[in-house]
């Protein structure tokens, strides 16, 4: 069975690290990109052209987004019932304790460093890999959903 | 720098697991146990005996407690200004989805299935460990 994963990330450099880096660690993976807030959120709901965008599993979600940025797309997911209970990672640049803490108060699952270096980003993206694609409990998508 | 975990279990085997596989995969861990949800809640707030208890840099919350269970907890957690942001992983027995999903709802940031063989358990330990307490950010502790 499929993982889908939705990366919210607007430098297309860093999209194409990130879906090399997970097709060599996890052939399961079937990632999705939004480039911006507006774009993530209607993939996450269905609208216009997502119409059929499957449930993610897992969302990747950068900070600095075009648009409509990170920070307000990680409130509107937490705030829905419905889209809550997916896990929902900051992987950011920025190492900011004040970027963390809101984060962490707006119930990020997890915050993760984007490294600048690409054996580094490898390495990040193998771990998310191994720790929440392979070990961790994710609630599963509903068959109708 | 040591970093404070709350293990929040009431088995003691289990707890002597988790104690020696922190023990292994890393030496600046001080593990802080309750054995139950009362106490995990006095410790977490600083009541009576844990007046000085550290605040910790993450919890690790069993569901299935004593005098009040995992669930309730982590709604506390969740719900305090103050608590909230301590990164709370659900480390339990229980693989039923409505565990899962009633978990995840109540903003637990991770979920995972505690292993009944022993190299198991230390292998989720030490994943735990490489993972959220080496390469995530966590809020420091104020």
């Amino acid at each position: 069975m499929s993982i889908e994963v939705l990366l919210v990330e607007d430098s297309p450099g860093d999209v194409r690290l990130t879906r090399e880096a997970f097709r060599e660690a996890n052939s399961r993976v079937r990632l999705h990109v939004a480039y911006d807030g507006f774009e993530a959120m209607a993939f996450l709901r269905h609208e216009g052209v997502h119409v059929d965008a499957p449930r993610p599993d897992f969302i990747l979600l950068d900070l600095n987004l075009p648009k409509m940025d990170g920070r307000e797309v990680l409130a509107h997911i937490k705030k829905d019932e419905s889209l809550k209970t997916i896990p929902t990672i900051i992987l950011s640049i920025s190492q900011s304790e004040k970027d963390i803490v809101k984060s962490y108060q707006a119930h990020a699952n997890c915050y993760l460093s984007k490294p600048v270096q690409l054996d580094e980003f490898e390495s990040v993206v193998r771990s998310i890999n191994d720790f929440w694609l392979t070990k961790a409990k994710l609630t599963q998508r509903r068959l109708d959903g | 720098m040591s970093i404070e975990v709350l293990l929040v279990e009431d088995s003691p085997g289990d707890v002597r697991l988790t104690t020696e596989a922190f023990r292994d995969a890393n030496k600046i861990i001080h593990l802080h146990v309750a054995s139950d949800g009362i106490e995990a809640m006095a410790f977490l707030r600083n009541e009576g005996v844990y007046v000085d208890a550290p605040r910790p840099h993450f919890i690790l919350l069993d569901l299935n407690l004593p005098k009040m269970d995992g669930r309730e907890v982590l709604a506390q957690i969740k719900n305090d200004g103050n608590l909230k942001t301590i990164p709370t992983i659900i480390l339990t027995t229980s693989t039923a989805q409505e565990d899962i999903v009633q978990s995840y709802q109540l903003q637990a940031n991770c979920y995972l299935s505690k292993p009944v063989q022993l190299d198991e358990f230390e292998a989720v330990v030490k994943s735990i460990n490489d993972f959220w307490l080496t390469r995530a950010k966590l809020p420091q502790p104020r």
